[in-house]
């Protein structure tokens, strides 16, 4: 899963996002073009994603998340579910890897209308989520492609320790960069992969500064429906790149001045100012009513402030930089701290954190039917945080991409009653 | 004990979910005890540290969920609500520690809560190397060493390389018993009813080590004398069992459908390793090395390279089974996801099978038994399903 939206619905247009829009479009381009430029294309998970070792050996990374949340968006996600499931797969797992097989059997036609280029490799970065390794274990068998394994250990008493970051550099050095090497048909330049890091880095700033800005009142970014847009260049195949480093330059130019007129961020409905709610989101949204789903939000007045979700792809805002002078104990470092690679405690002291540090009036768990990564455990967490926060938690549950697990009458009904006890608290208070 | 008392033993360690063996066990020894679930633990660490290893597989069909429910979302597998209903029910109140393999995000996250829950304990979450190359074996030597200093300082009780070699030599001949078990099953099914051989399985969960391979060798021995009648059943291998295991009486309707099971991977966790762990000088490392190699494939275990579905059709070779039943827990990613990489493999080798989900507590074993009769009939028909 884990990644982020490129067909904005009908918002207003910015420049941050025409830039993003033409980088993706781009992207989607030269990967269509990959047969004839006779680049090697590698498929990888976005989560700890190794962007900038790949673009050392000018390798082309495809996330099948992406793919499948982009399905979603554009309403086909349901029939390469049914398709996957006629072919054989169950009900019960994870509807990201049953679109992806789905849009394999249908061609494998990209967002832009063209087909997406075979793998030559799977990269499979095997980090916080267990379904990774059967989906490439089926691609594998789809494509008769090499796999390499990359297997990133569970932060299981809540912090990276120095076995964990020296196992993950190892692997890094000895089983990845060897089969990237082979490959490319070139050595690893490490001077490339410096200056990609770095240029990594100084997105990530920018980044973090965007994240921050929901500090503001009204805040100036909605950091969940809006920040799945955010994260789309950096936790995907433009880290380390100067159109991502732009990009960010100008969404933090944006953000700062919606800040000094005291702005709220642009919505598909206009702009978001007056608002009543702050609430910190854990999980991933519905891609397939995106769109319905962030309206109910915002016709009640609310704005989220914080989310784990755009985490998925690394924890800058808790300080974490790709770091030029040790690339492959900081490209271990970022594997490692993905949020969905944290343990339930740590994802509760987050969000503890997040309520604290943006001053949030709640806190709403949208549990992913299929994702078992994220949902297992959440009603315990959804607890523990109303406990330790005081504040009201709502849990609703709905999918990512099979449009059968969305109810939006009962999601409606449920949220209604949330903001009403919302209401209710704030009279008492 | 004659069979009857031997199985009867089985089953009430089977049915005792207060573990009051394993209450009696520490009051007779003074020793502490360890949980741990499934698929697999190296339960020799914990006995040479002086510990019991108890497996934990959920709640069975005994239980009520109360208030399991409330701790997981409706899409989920059953395992995890028994086995937090059992927990807060007070009932693993004395086990001294848990252990959390590897094998899916449902496990892994459980051990989050049970850090949450149980914060007294010791809890431990067991990251098992998908890599099985020597970057993996250096990072597997490790955390087995990590394992055995927490547990050890927890017992009190050093896991010296003799006391680990004695561990080693008791689960090896434990391992052999079984084999031993399954190999007549395979042989001779008539003579091991499937029921019979899954409770001697379970009893391993909380009996000694010594104890359970005794125990194990008794049964074989009049089982091996009995006169019971060949049926024409259809000999078939079930898979994807390896966690939330299924109710006793769903695993009689199977056997009671015209099927002779004839391997199976429940309780895996004791079978995982498929040759003994030498024993030597560094039996510590012995024993992190035996899982790198020589070792089941089960779907919680990447699979390097294109045999994906081999060792099933090995098995089924081996045991000359006529089909495979996949009998998956509802919503287990691991079982599920892998299903059709292995109805691949046997469908090029021309051999046919069936699936269906479970649940721990399934009431609905009418269904199952009669498609597994279905099953039977359309190979004993036309020698593949219909
Ligand atoms: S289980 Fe969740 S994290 Fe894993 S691939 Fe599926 S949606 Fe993504
Ligand atoms: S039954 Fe499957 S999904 Fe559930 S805990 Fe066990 S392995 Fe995980």
């Amino acid at each position: 899963m884990n990644a982020t939206a490129t067909h904005a619905p009908a918002v207003q247009k910015e420049e941050s996002m025409v830039i993003q829009k033409k980088m993706i479009a781009e992207h989607f381009e030269t990967l269509a073009q990959a047969g004839q430029s006779r680049r090697k294309v590698v498929y990888t998970f976005v989560p700890g994603n190794l962007n900038e070792l790949l673009l050392a050996f000018d390798l082309l990374p495809v996330h099948p998340e992406v793919n499948a949340l982009q399905s979603g968006m554009r309403k086909l996600s349901g029939d390469y579910i049914l398709e996957a499931e006629k072919q054989g797969h169950s009900e019960d797992v994870c509807t990201y890897v049953k679109c992806d097989i789905g849009m394999l059997k249908k061609g494998n036609i990209g967002p832009t209308g063209e087909p997406l280029p075979p793998p030559d490799l799977l990269l499979l970065s095997y980090t916080g989520c267990f379904t990774f390794m059967k989906w490439f274990e089926l691609l594998r068998q789809e494509y008769g492609c090499p796999v390499v394994m990359l297997q990133i250990p569970y932060q299981a008493d809540g912090r990276i320790t120095a076995g964990q970051r020296d196992f993950v550099a190892r692997q890094l050095r000895e089983v990845v960069v060897p089969a990237l090497e082979q490959l490319s048909g070139r050595t690893l330049d490490e001077d490339r992969l410096r200056e990609l890091l770095a240029s990594s880095a100084r997105a990530e700033d920018d980044l973090v500064h965007v994240w921050e800005s929901a500090r503001h009142k009204p805040s100036p970014i909605d950091a969940y429906f809006g920040g799945v847009y955010y994260i789309g260049p950096i936790f995907t195949a433009f880290r380390g790149l100067p159109g991502c480093e732009d990009y960010y330059r100008s969404l933090r130019r944006e953000v700062d001045f919606r800040i000094a007129n005291g702005m709220g961020p642009t919505t598909p409905e206009g702009e978001l100012r007056q608002q009543k709610y702050r609430i910190v989101v854990e999980g991933p949204p519905n891609w397939t009513s995106f769109r319905e789903f962030w309206k109910i939000f915002h016709d009640e007045g609310v704005v989220m402030v914080a989310s784990t979700y755009t985490k998925v792809g690394g924890l800058y805002e808790q300080g974490f930089r790709h770091d030029a002078a040790h690339p492959f104990e900081s490209l271990a470092e970022y594997c490692l701290g993905c949020y969905t690679n944290r343990n339930l405690p740590s994802r509760v002291d987050l969000i503890a954190k997040y309520v604290e540090d943006y001053d949030a009036d709640g806190i709403l768990f949208n549990s992913i039917k299929s994702c078992n990564s994220f949902s297992a455990g959440q009603l315990m967490m959804l607890r523990e945080l109303e406990k330790r926060t005081g504040r009201a938690g709502a849990f609703i549950e709905s999918d990512l991409v099979d449009p059968r697990y969305f109810s939006a009458a009962n999601i409606k009904n449920r949220l209604e009653s949330y903001f009403q006890m919302l209401e209710a608290r704030r009279a008492a208070a | 004990m004659d069979i009857a008392a031997i199985i009867d033993r089985c089953e009430r360690l089977y049915r005792d979910l207060d573990l009051s063996h394993v209450h009696e066990w520490k009051q007779r020894t003074g020793g502490k005890a360890i949980g741990h679930m499934p698929v697999y633990v190296p339960r020799e660490i914990i006995h040479a540290a002086g510990m019991l290893p108890v497996g934990i597989m959920g709640g069975g069909d005994d239980i009520e969920i109360i208030r399991g429910d409330a701790y997981f979302q409706s899409y989920i597998c059953h395992i995890p609500r028994s086995t937090v209903e059992l927990g807060l029910a007070g009932k693993f109140d004395v086990l001294d520690g848990m252990l959390f393999p590897a094998i899916c995000d449902v496990i892994r996250n459980l051990s989050g809560m049970w850090q949450m829950m149980f914060p007294g304990k010791l809890v431990k979450y067991l990251d098992f190397p998908q890599t099985f190359n020597e970057v993996g074996r250096a990072f597997h030597r490790f955390e087995m060493a990590e394992l055995a200093l927490a547990l050890e300082t927890l017992s009190g009780i050093a896991a010296t390389p003799e006391r680990l070699n004695r561990a080693i030599a008791l689960y090896n001949d434990n391992r052999r018993a079984l084999a031993e078990l399954y190999d007549l099953r395979a042989e001779h099914p008539q003579q091991v009813p499937t029921a019979e051989l899954y409770l001697l399985l379970r009893a391993g969960n909380v009996l000694e080590v010594a104890e359970h391979t005794a125990l194990v060798r008794a049964y074989m021995q009049q089982a091996r004398r009995r006169q019971r009648a060949l049926h024409d059943n259809v000999r078939v291998v079930v898979t994807g069992l390896f966690c939330e295991q299924p109710p006793l009486s769903m695993v009689r309707a199977m056997e009671n459908s015209g099927c002779y099971i004839v391997d199976d991977d429940w309780v895996l966790g004791a079978r995982y390793l498929l040759r003994d762990i030498p024993v030597g000088p560094r039996p510590l490392e012995a024993i992190a090395d035996a899982y790198m190699t020589d070792t089941v494939a089960t779907a919680t275990r990447y699979v390097d390279g294109d045999d994906k579905g081999g060792y099933l059709v090995d098995q089924v070779r081996r045991r000359r089974a006529e089909g495979v039943i996949f009998a998956a827990a509802s919503f287990c990613d691991p079982a599920l996801l892998d299903r059709p990489m292995g109805q691949k493999a046997l469908a090029e080798a021309g051999i046919p099978h069936t699936a269906f989900t479970y649940s721990e507590n399934t009431g609905q074993v009418q269904v199952i038994k009669e498609q597994a009769g279905t099953f039977a009939d359309s190979i004993k028909l036309w020698g593949a399903a219909a």
